[in-house]
Parts: structure tokens; sequence; C-alpha cells
């Protein structure tokens, strides 16, 4: 079983198939690890490498928000962190 | 595979179903045509709850049913008509004899009532039925073929195993010159600018951009200022953060292909490739439409579970995980859950397109062998009179 999957090679989030835990390191398709920095529940996202205050957000290799603020590796990406665009 | 057996009709458009159907042009006819399917099991009735009282919907109901009796997967045509309705059955027979298909009209107010309009169309049926089972498949290219991209009852998974199977699906019959319809444009809403990107001209990309920004207003003006704007709880709970990122999950069904076009709700095509249709979000419509603009086959994804199916048109399940799959497996053709447990998105992929390759062959997806015709339930914007 797999604990994540990344939709898209230019996503910088993977979804998680499982809850992981805070401090899990966890293995990505191509055998990296990564440690969990947070809790992230079932089918939500976690970021793949760090994402700088008002970078993309980016899954289905389309960006969906923007970081409002500095987000890590390992980091939880949700609501409280992803920012949507203004139109 | 370059070909595959199809039934070639007159106007050059193929089938891979060869029924005989029987249209009321207006509900006060469903009675008639019940009574005929009685009689003749066989033949196909296309129940629905219009054709007068709707003088708005004139147009875009008659362009449905019109179009939906040309779908190559109709061999032949009964129109049964009262009379006095809106929609007259002899016009809706003699547009869909344009496509020199056979096709026969009777008015019940004329023929002298329900038992003698139901005497003759069994007749009819019947001997549509006989020259019909005559009709042998021959060989067809892949670039004859829409199929039509579906979801419904969709849950957290939908839009990261089912749809992208679904979209390695449509890329494939796209790459052998066949069409696939994406459609629900309230699924669409927050990607505009994303689809506009893949449209093949500035013009389509307009287009794209008033559908997506219609659908917006008229979930605004129902549902309050917020209702376009905010994604549901149970979104958020599933780990969707944006708008966007739920509708990407949707507009996945559509793969990665060119945006060639945008149609009307029920309007048959003109262009092949990445089809976009302006129809609604309720996939029971949504299929009405996509059935009339032409498509042989659907596919059709669900999280919760959805078994419906559509009169005429194969329609093939794909579960987002196993869990759906096992519990309905008598319901569910794919199971795009798998992915989850570590199987490959294109391996999935590759399954759906070997079922897509016998399903246009005559193999029945589970919908079509449990029969979840249901009735056709056209798109209504206005009020009935």
């Amino acid at each position: 079983m797999e604990q994540t999957i990344i939709i898209n090679p230019k996503d910088n989030v993977a979804i998680a198939l499982q809850d992981i835990k805070e401090g899990e390191k966890f293995s990505l398709a191509d055998g990296k690890k990564i440690t969990a920095l947070n809790n992230i529940p079932y089918s939500h996202k976690v970021a793949l490498a760090d994402i700088k205050k008002g970078e993309q957000i980016i899954k289905y290799g389309e960006t969906i928000g923007f970081a409002s603020e500095d987000i890590k590796q390992g980091h939880w990406v949700h609501a409280h962190n992803l920012h949507v665009e203004e139109k | 595979m370059n070909t595959f057996m199809g039934f070639e009709r007159p106007n050059g458009s193929v089938g891979i179903r060869n029924h005989v159907v029987i249209i009321p042009s207006v509900a006060c006819a469903n009675g008639v045509v019940a009574h005929i399917v009685r009689e003749v099991p066989e033949a196909v009735p296309l129940f629905h709850g219009h054709g007068c009282g709707r003088v708005g919907e004139m147009e875009l109901h008659t362009r449905t049913l019109r179009n939906i009796g040309k779908n190559p997967n109709v061999a032949a045509v009964l129109v049964i008509g009262l009379g006095c309705e809106v929609i007259k059955g002899d016009w809706l027979g003699l547009a869909i004899a344009e496509t020199k298909k056979p096709v026969e009209m009777l008015s019940i107010q004329a023929e002298g009532g329900s038992q003698k309009t139901a005497a003759k169309g069994i007749s009819i049926v019947r001997k549509f039925l006989n020259e019909t089972k005559k009709m042998k498949r021959v060989p067809c290219s892949f670039d004859s073929l829409i199929m039509g991209l579906e979801c419904g009852g969709s849950d957290a998974f939908s839009g990261v195993t089912a749809n992208p199977s679904v979209g390695l699906a449509s890329d494939w019959l796209i790459e052998k010159g066949g069409t696939a319809i994406l459609t629900e444009n309230t699924e669409m809403i927050g990607t505009s600018h994303i689809l506009e990107r893949r449209a093949v001209s500035q013009e389509v990309g307009q287009r794209i951009k008033k559908m997506i920004d219609d659908a917006e207003k008229r979930t605004h003006d129902i549902m309050g200022p917020l209702a376009s704007l905010v994604i549901a709880p149970g979104n958020m709970d599933g780990g969707m953060s944006s708008i966007q990122e739920k509708s990407l999950g949707c507009i996945v069904k559509g793969g990665i292909s060119p945006i060639t076009q945008v149609i009307d709700y029920g309007e048959i095509p003109s262009q092949k490739g990445l089809v976009l249709m302006d129809g609604p979000g309720y996939d029971n419509e949504s299929m009405a439409g996509v059935a009339a603009s032409g498509a042989q086959l659907m596919v059709f994804t669900t999280g919760r579970g959805n078994p419906i199916g559509f009169p005429i048109v194969p329609v093939i399940k794909v579960a987002s995980t196993s869990k759906l799959y096992h519990s309905m497996k008598d319901d569910m053709d794919i199971n795009a859950g798998a992915i989850l447990e570590g199987k490959g998105l294109t391996e999935v992929g590759d399954e759906l397109i070997a079922l897509i390759e016998k399903v246009v062959e005559g193999e029945q997806p589970k919908a079509e062998k449990n029969r979840q015709d249901g009735i056709l339930c056209l798109y209504t914007v206005n009020p009935a009179f």
C-alpha cells in the first residue's frame, strides 16, 4: 500500500492515501523519503518541496492556489496556508 | 487495432448498438409507447415528461429529442405524437429522417385513439426489428466514435483515481481521431483560465469563458452571493482547499487534449477531438444532452456509487475506491480504486481502454446488463405554462 499519490509530475503536493502522523517518514513512488511535519489526514495534501510565500501550489499540473506563508517540504497544505487567487 | 466492428448508418455515422426506438413527441403519448413495448419488449421506449406546455424550451427540447433520434446507436425510429402538442411528432420524425435511417410517425388523434395507434405501432416496430436484425457489423474507424465523459456521486478520490483514468481513455480516443465530450459546466467553475489555454482558437477560448461565467452567475443567482465562491464543507473535510482544486478533479476526465469546440446542450459537434458541452451538472439531464450530441458510448465515474445508465448508450462505470467497487460489484465495471493500493494509473487507464474496445463491439457494461435505462431527463430552464 502506497502512502501517497502524485497526480502529475509537475505537482508540488502529493495526496495522502492514509493518515500520516507528524514525524512519520513516508516514501514516494520514486523511493524518495519525506518526513511529515504535521499530521496529514487521509485524502489531504502534503508539500513535496519547500514552497515560498506567494508561490504556486500545483496539483493536476495546474495552479490550485498560492502559498499564504512559507511552506516546508512535508507540511500539510490546506486552506490555512493556501490562498486562492484573487479575481 | 485501428478499426472496430460497428453498424454503419446510411449517413456515414457509426453505431455501436442497433436499437429500434420509440420516441413520444410529447409526454401524453407515453401510454401508447408503453403499450407497444409491452407487446414488443425488444424496442426501446424513450419516455420523457415534455413536448408541450414549455414554450421557452421549444428549441432546446426539439433539438434534444431530434438528435437523440439521430444518435448512430439508433437503427430505426417510430415517433408517436398526439396531434395537438407543441413539438409535433411529424416534424420530429421528418427531422430524424434526414439521417436516412428508417423513420415512421403516428399521431394518436389522427389514428383514432390509443388502441389503433398502438396496433399500428406494434406492426411498424416488428417490421423495423426484422430489418435491423439483418444488419451486420462492419469494420469502422475509431474516428467515428464520440464518448461522453460523466461523473456522479463523487467522493474525495474521484478526482485522484477514477477521473484521471478516464482522462487517459479520452486522450487515447482523441489520438485515434475520435471525439470526447466533457460537460457539467457547474463543475468547471474556477478553471476557466486553464481550459481557455487549451482552446484551439481565441474564439473557442472566449466561448469557454462565457460558458463558465454564465454557470457561475446562474449558481450565484439561485444559491446566493457566496454559492460560487465557496466549496462545500464536505469537500473541505475531504482535503479540497479551493474551487479550482475541486473543479480540476472533474475536468481531468478530459485528459490533456486541446479543446476544439464548445457546443450547446444536445448539439451535434462539427469538430473532432475534445469538445465541451454547455450543459448542467445533474447527471441524468447531462447524459440526455450527451446522447443527443451523438455519443455512442459514455464513461461515468462515481465515488458514492451511482448505478444509472442510458437507454440507447452503453455506460461504463468507473469506481473511485476498491470499497465501492466491491460493495456494488453488480454496477461497477472498472476499479480505479486499485490505484490507491499501488496499481499504476496507466494500468487502470489501459484496463478501461481494453473494456471500451470490447463495449464498442457489443459487450455489455454493467449498467446496460442491469437495464438501468430510466426515462429521458431533458434539461429545462424555463417554467411550464
